[in-house]
Order: structure tokens, then C-alpha cells, then sequence
């Protein structure tokens, strides 16, 4: 009998593709978020195996928020245009342009908060219905209590007093008018399950995720990477060159590096297999404001 | 490596929050910034003890209330196997998320708080594992650092507790002693309770066997999405796409759409473009038909010797989860696999009490919560197996037509007459 038997990995595998089509069946207009971080580079690889040698039935859709590494956004220009597939790019500050925005200013100020306008603006311009997104339950308190569908209202809100059942693997994307549905087909992912995958797929990354020798600011304990225009250096701040990586990856302004040798995948998986620190306890900066924080974001549209 | 998905279960403060917290920190899967968010927390509360609890409790609401309001997920690994941990709440109020929650597990753990014994949301919640089939069973009795460790209150419970067991339809039961607060016999077996021979809650989610659940007898293939490219090179390229939700399915194999009832033949298997010979549950793959038969989305593929009810008057058990009832003649969407048709409810046979599995007849209505066996009567042919013998060809949902939302889980039992 044990022949009959798929791996955990086939299993996360299978669920997640069963999913994206399920999205692909049910919405008129789905879309699938892609920041050119990890776990969204995994979704695309994912839809390939759905969808192939079909194109997807859905265009990928990036908010940029202008504090992206140039890297991430290279890699998502190059895989976009490789894989033949439609790329919708809106920018956060032309939100902040035309709303007249004010932007947070001080420390630690990020544009993780303004993302969400240009997010249900771009939802609102192109009429999605359904929005597919890397967002894994492992990653957050307020993230391991949502449903695989997600169902927001017309302001993108999140109830998590009054979530739909979700029963076994029957999926109800039904809808009215002008709300929309936030899709996580890696839900039941783990952050090392996300990179066994790489790994065993041999899926590529933007480079920032493998040791390199960078110039970084050092505050608080933490490295962030230097850029223009994007964090106001203090007098307390040291500027330091280190070899690092990133862990996951954001904003500029809220993602930080770690110390790191591993420059290889086989490296990387050996480095998170071995921490005590959480993936987003260790580089995140915006989820460290407040208990609630992700709770809140995502009551305000946030994904 | 395998992958066991298990929910806690029972009555409001049974310390199922808790027991999941011990199991996490027990087996060193805690990071040490979760640690130290915990740590903060608990420090706001009133004794300043650290509260385990807190690592599945991530609501603001819920750590107000110190309550379990909505399941939540938690992922932990050890050597021997990989878990998927679920959350439920026990207050009543959140009985539908707590089925949310149930209706993918493979095992149970029911909490007993040792002062109380056997209360109505532990029949309650036991009764839907049961309906929900789901195969194994663990009674953990917890808090026995408040009854002096005592074999007498554990075997009485046990007692108790096997009485229901009889009148619901669940397997084996394995019944453990345990202190969540403290970690007696979770992750490590108790010194307090020498007189219990058994293992640990841990041992036995590591080593209990899986190998018999997964149903590979019945070979069912809801269609999701068909893929057709529609090129200049691929432009007869018509391919199934779905995930086999039982049984295997091979090349050459002759099979049936349902519910029209063409036959054809299995041309092709293909996973990410790749050839098979075969595949089996839970595969997600694109079948090949060597005929143009019509199959879109919500057919059912099944192989031709071994095929399912095909009615459109179907007998069920009903949780219902709305606040509105639930009234005989009502119309909703049932929603089976990708499948969905308009349907009305004929009759409710009987209703179930929750406390007594006693059978109530002549029930016109029903509340939240509560549990029947209904007939339905759907527009279109539904093709299922019943749900003892298929969880997932022989599960439903039932939609509310102007709201939109989830309102019933069904378990398909028969045809109805
Ligand atoms: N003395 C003692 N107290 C316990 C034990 N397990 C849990 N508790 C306490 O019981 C209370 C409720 O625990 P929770 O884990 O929140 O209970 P729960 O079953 O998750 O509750 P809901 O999710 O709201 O249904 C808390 O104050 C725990 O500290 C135990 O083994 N011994
Ligand atoms: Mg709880």
C-alpha cells in the first residue's frame, strides 16, 4: 500500500494547485499578487504546474511601493517576461500623488500602510474578484486564524469575528458585487517548507537571498540596507559593510538582513533549519509597532 | 515524511489552547521571539504566570476574553513526523468553526477537564467528530493536577466517557491523563501518574497509523478547469484539470462523466506536463479522455466498474451554522466538490440531541448549531458516495442565496426515496 502514498511536500503541493484552480473555476477576474519575494515566486511556480501548457488565467499584479530592492524588481521583470505571462505594475506613489497622501515620516516609517490604497485602487481599476497571495499561516498570530478564502467587503476589510466555514476541501467563492475574495493557496506552508520546495523544484531567486558582502545601516541591533530616499539616516546610525541575506523580502525600509555565509540553497535551508527566531521576529520591522498590528492592517484592507 | 493533521476539541477552558501550547513548547518548537511575545503578554495579565494559550489565541478579542474564538493552525515537526495542529474554539457560540476546523483532521483530541467530567460540549463536539468521520480518537483528561492526580477520577471518566463512545460511530478511543499547565503525559510521561501505563500524547500522534485512511478503492475526478491552450502547436490540446479526491486512476482505464453518463477511455496522465501511467489520491493531475465527450467543470470523471449514487433526491446529516433557520421547503446552493445546483429542503427526518443522540421527529425548523438528517431535493443530479464510506465524494455545503455564505455541512448518506 505504501507506494500509494505522496510525500508532505506532494501533499502541501496538490492542495495548493487544487486551490489556484478552484480560483481559476470560480472568479471572472482573478489576479495573482506578486511582490518577487519567496513565497510569491513559489505561487508562480505553482500556477505553472495548474495551468501549463495553458497560460494562467491570471495576470500577476505587483504594487510597488518604491522601496523595492532593485533586485526583486529585476527578477519579477525577467520571470514576468520568460514565462510569456501578463505583468500589472502600479505604483504607490502615484496613489500618494493623486490622494495627496501624507506620507509617515520618522523613524522606522515605512509605506506598508499606504500599499493598501494603491492595493484597493488597482482591485477597484481592473474589477478583480479574486486576489492570490503568498501569505502563509505560520508566518503570523492574526494570519494562522484566516480562511484559505478570504472574503473581504468593498473596503477590503477582514472580519475575523465572522469568517465563513470552510469545510473540507469544498471552497465557496461566492460573492456579491464589488467585494472580493484574498486567496492562500500556501496557507498550511511552513517557511522551511517553502524552501525544501525551492530547493527540490530548483526554482530560482533574486540573489538578495544568498549571502553577499553590503553596505547597511545598523540600528536597534538591526541591518537595513542602505537606499536613497527611502530611510532617513540618524545620528545614532552606524553604517557598517557586512556579509548578509535577506530572510524574507519587503520593503527596504522594513525588511532586515541577517549576518549570513550561506550562499548556496542547501546553505540557507541548514541556516532557518537552525534558528529560534521567527522568520518575521528576525527581518520584520512593521509588525513590531504593536501586539495587533497584522490584526489591524488586515481589518484595513491589508492582505 | 508523513503529515498529521489533528484538531483539540471539548468545552470551554478544557485547556485545549493550552495542551497545544505545552505540545509546542515541550517539543522546543517555539522560536524564542515568540517566547518573548507570550512572555510580554502574560506579564499584562492579571497573575503573571506565562500562558501557553496565548501562542494559538492571536485575536485581540481573544486575548482580551482569554477565549478561543475562531480555529487557528499551528505547524510543528518532529522527527518521526509532521503535524498540522487546529485550534478550536469551545464555547458553543464558535461550534462552527470548531467543524471549520474538524472537517479535514485525520485525528481528534477531545479535552475532559477532570473536575467536571463528560459535559454537553464534549458530547457535542464528539458527536460531530463521529459525523465527520473523523478515524481516531484521543479522550485527553486534562487537569489532573487539580484532582491529586487520581487513577479514580481518570477511570471514571473513562467509564463515562465509553458509554457515549458506544452510541456514536468512532473507532478505537485512546484515553490519556494529562496536565497541560503543568506537561504531565504530553510531551513527556508523568511521574505524578505512575499508575497509567500508556504512553504520552505526543508518542502516540507520532506513531499512530495513518496508512488506511486515505480511500483508494473508489476512483473519483471532479473536474476544476479545462485546460485548452487553443495554439497554433497545441491546438487539439484538451486536458481535465482536477485533483483525484479518492481511489487511482490509470492509463487505458475505461471511465464515466457524470451525470451525463458518456464513457470514454484515459488517453493521458500528466502532472506539470510530465506523463503517468497512473495516479491516486490526493493527486492533483490533468486526465486525458481518448474521446470528445462534453466534460466542463462540476462533471465528476469516475471509472465505468465502480460508480456512485446519481440522484437528485439525497438523504444527509445537517450541521447547521447559520443564525437564520433552517426551514423544511427553504432553497439554498449545495455545493458538492466543484459541483453546484439549486436544491430545496424536502423533509427533516429527525433531529439529533446533541446531549442525549436521542432522535427528535416532527421538527419543522432548525437553529444554529444543531444537528439533522434531512432529505434534499436538488435541480440537477448530484454524484456522491456516502460519507462513511467516501469523506470527501460524500461531503457538502449548503450556500444561502442572497448572503452568499456557507450555512450547512452536509454528509451525504443515500439516495432517499
Ligand atoms: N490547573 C490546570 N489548569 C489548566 C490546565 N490546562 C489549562 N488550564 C487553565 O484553564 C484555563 C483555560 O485554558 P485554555 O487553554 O484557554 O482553554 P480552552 O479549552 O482553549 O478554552 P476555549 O478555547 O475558550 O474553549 C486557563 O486558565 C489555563 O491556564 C491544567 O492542566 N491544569
Ligand atoms: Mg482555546
Amino acid at each position: 500500500m505504501s507506494t500509494y502514498k505522496l510525500d508532505y511536500l506532494d501533499q502541501l503541493e496538490s492542495e495548493a494547485i487544487h486551490i489556484m484552480r478552484e480560483v481559476a473555476g470560480q472568479f471572472e477576474r482573478p489576479a495573482l499578487l506578486f511582490s518577487g519575494g519567496k513565497d510569491s515566486i513559489t505561487l508562480v511556480h505553482l500556477a505553472l504546474k495548474a495551468f501549463r501548457p495553458g497560460k494562467f488565467p491570471f495576470p500577476l499584479v505587483h504594487i510597488d511601493t518604491g522601496h523595492n530592492f532593485q533586485e526583486a524588481l529585476d527578477f519579477r521583470d525577467w520571470l514576468a517576461e520568460s514565462l510569456g505571462e501578463k505583468l500589472i505594475v502600479r505604483y504607490v506613489e502615484d496613489t500618494i500623488r493623486e490622494k495627496k497622501l501624507k506620507e509617515p515620516t520618522g523613524r522606522n516609517a515605512s509605506r506598508n500602510a499606504l500599499q493598501t490604497f494603491t492595493l484597493l485602487d488597482t482591485i477597484e481599476e481592473f474589477e478583480f474578484d479574486a486576489c492570490i497571495g503568498g501569505a502563509r499561516r505560520d508566518e503570523e498570530k492574526a494570519r494562522a486564524k484566516e480562511r484559505v478564502f478570504s472574503v473581504r467587503d468593498e473596503f477590503g476589510s477582514w472580519d475575523p469575528k465572522l469568517q465563513r466555514p470552510e469545510l473540507w476541501n469544498i471552497y465557496n467563492g461566492k460573492i456579491h458585487k464589488g467585494e472580493n475574495v484574498r486567496v492562500f493557496p500556501i496557507s498550511n506552508w511552513t517557511e522551511l517548507d517553502v524552501w525544501n520546495y525551492i530547493k527540490r523544484e530548483n526554482i530560482a531567486l533574486p540573489s538578495i537571498y544568498f549571502a553577499h558582502e553590503r553596505e547597511l545601516i545598523l540600528r536597534d541591533g538591526k541591518l537595513l540596507a542602505t537606499a536613497k530616499g527611502v530611510i532617513q539616516q540618524e545620528e545614532t546610525d552606524e553604517i557598517v559593510t557586512r556579509r548578509v541575506r535577506f530572510r524574507t523580502v519587503g520593503d527596504i525600509s522594513c525588511t532586515a538582513a541577517v549576518e549570513s555565509d550561506a550562499d548556496t540553497l542547501e546553505a540557507a535551508i541548514a541556516e532557518i533549519q537552525a534558528t529560534r527566531i521567527s522568520e518575521r521576529g528576525e527581518t520584520r520591522i512593521d509588525d513590531q509597532v504593536s501586539e495587533a498590528a497584522m490584526e489591524d492592517r488586515k481589518k484595513g484592507g491589508y492582505f | 515524511m508523513d503529515l498529521l493533521r489533528f484538531i483539540t476539541a471539548g468545552s470551554v477552558d478544557d485547556g485545549k489552547s493550552t495542551l497545544i501550547g505545552r505540545l509546542l513548547y515541550d517539543s522546543k518548537s517555539i522560536l524564542a521571539d515568540q517566547m518573548e511575545a507570550i512572555e510580554r503578554a502574560s506579564k499584562s495579565r492579571d497573575d503573571g504566570e506565562i500562558d501557553l494559550a496565548l501562542l494559538t489565541d492571536g485575536l485581540r478579542s481573544e486575548r482580551e476574553q482569554g477565549i478561543t474564538i475562531d480555529v487557528a493552525y499551528r505547524y510543528f515537526q518532529t522527527p518521526k513526523r509532521k503535524f498540522i495542529i487546529v485550534d478550536a474554539p469551545g464555547h458553543i457560540q464558535y461550534t462552527r468553526n470548531m467543524v471549520t476546523g474538524a472537517s479535514n483532521c485525520q485525528l481528534a483530541v477531545v479535552l475532559v477537564d477532570a473536575r467536571h467530567g463528560v459535559v454537553e460540549q464534549t458530547r457535542r463536539h464528539s458527536l460531530i467528530a463521529s459525523l465527520l468521520g473523523i478515524p481516531h480518537l484521543v479522550v485527553a483528561i486534562n487537569k489532573m493536577d487539580l484532582v491529586d492526580y487520581s487513577q479514580d477520577v481518570f477511570s471514571n471518566i473513562c467509564i463515562h466517557y465509553n458509554e457515549l463512545a458506544q452510541k456514536l460511530d468512532v473507532g478505537e478511543v485512546t484515553y490519556i491523563p494529562l496536565s497541560a499547565l503543568n506537561g504531565d503525559n504530553v510531551v513527556e510521561k508523568s511521574a505524578n501518574m505512575p499508575w497509567y501505563e500508556g504512553e504520552p500524547l505526543l508518542s502516540y500522534l507520532e506513531t499512530v497509523e495513518l496508512d488506511h485512511d486515505e480511500n483508494l478503492t473508489d476512483a473519483r475526478f471532479p473536474v476544476q478547469y479545462v485546460i485548452r491552450p487553443q495554439t497554433a502547436e497545441l491546438h487539439d490540446y484538451r486536458g481535465y484539470a482536477g485533483k483525484i479526491t479518492s481511489g487511482i486512476f490509470r492509463k487505458g482505464d475505461t471511465v464515466t462523466v457524470l451525470p451525463t453518463g458518456e464513457t470514454s477511455t484515459i488517453d493521458a496522465i500528466e502532472v506539470a506536463e510530465k506523463h503517468f501511467d497512473e495516479a491516486f489520491a490526493p493527486m492533483s493531475v490533468v486526465l486525458h479522455l481518448a474521446d470528445d465527450v462534453d466534460v466542463s467543470r462540476g462533471n465528476l470523471i469516475v471509472k465505468s466498474d465502480n460508480q456512485p449514487v446519481v440522484s437528485q433526491n439525497v438523504e444527509a446529516m445537517l450541521c447547521w451554522m447559520d443564525t437564520k433557520p433552517l426551514k423544511v421547503g427553504n432553497k439554498y446552493t449545495l455545493q458538492h466538490g466543484t459541483f453546484r445546483t439549486r436544491c430545496a429542503v424536502r423533509e427533516i427526518i429527525y433531529q439529533l440531541n446533541v446531549n442525549t443522540y436521542e432522535e427528535t421527529e416532527d421538527v419543522e425548523s432548525l437553529k444554529l448549531n444543531d444537528i439533522a438528517r434531512i432529505v434534499l431535493k436538488t435541480a440537477k443530479p448530484v454524484s456522491f458516495d456516502p460519507y462513511d464510506k467516501n469523506r470527501v465524494n460524500g461531503g457538502a455545503i449548503l450556500i444561502d442565496e442572497t448572503s452568499n455564505v456557507t450555512v450547512g455541512a452536509l454528509m451525504l448518506r443515500k439516495e432517499a426515496i
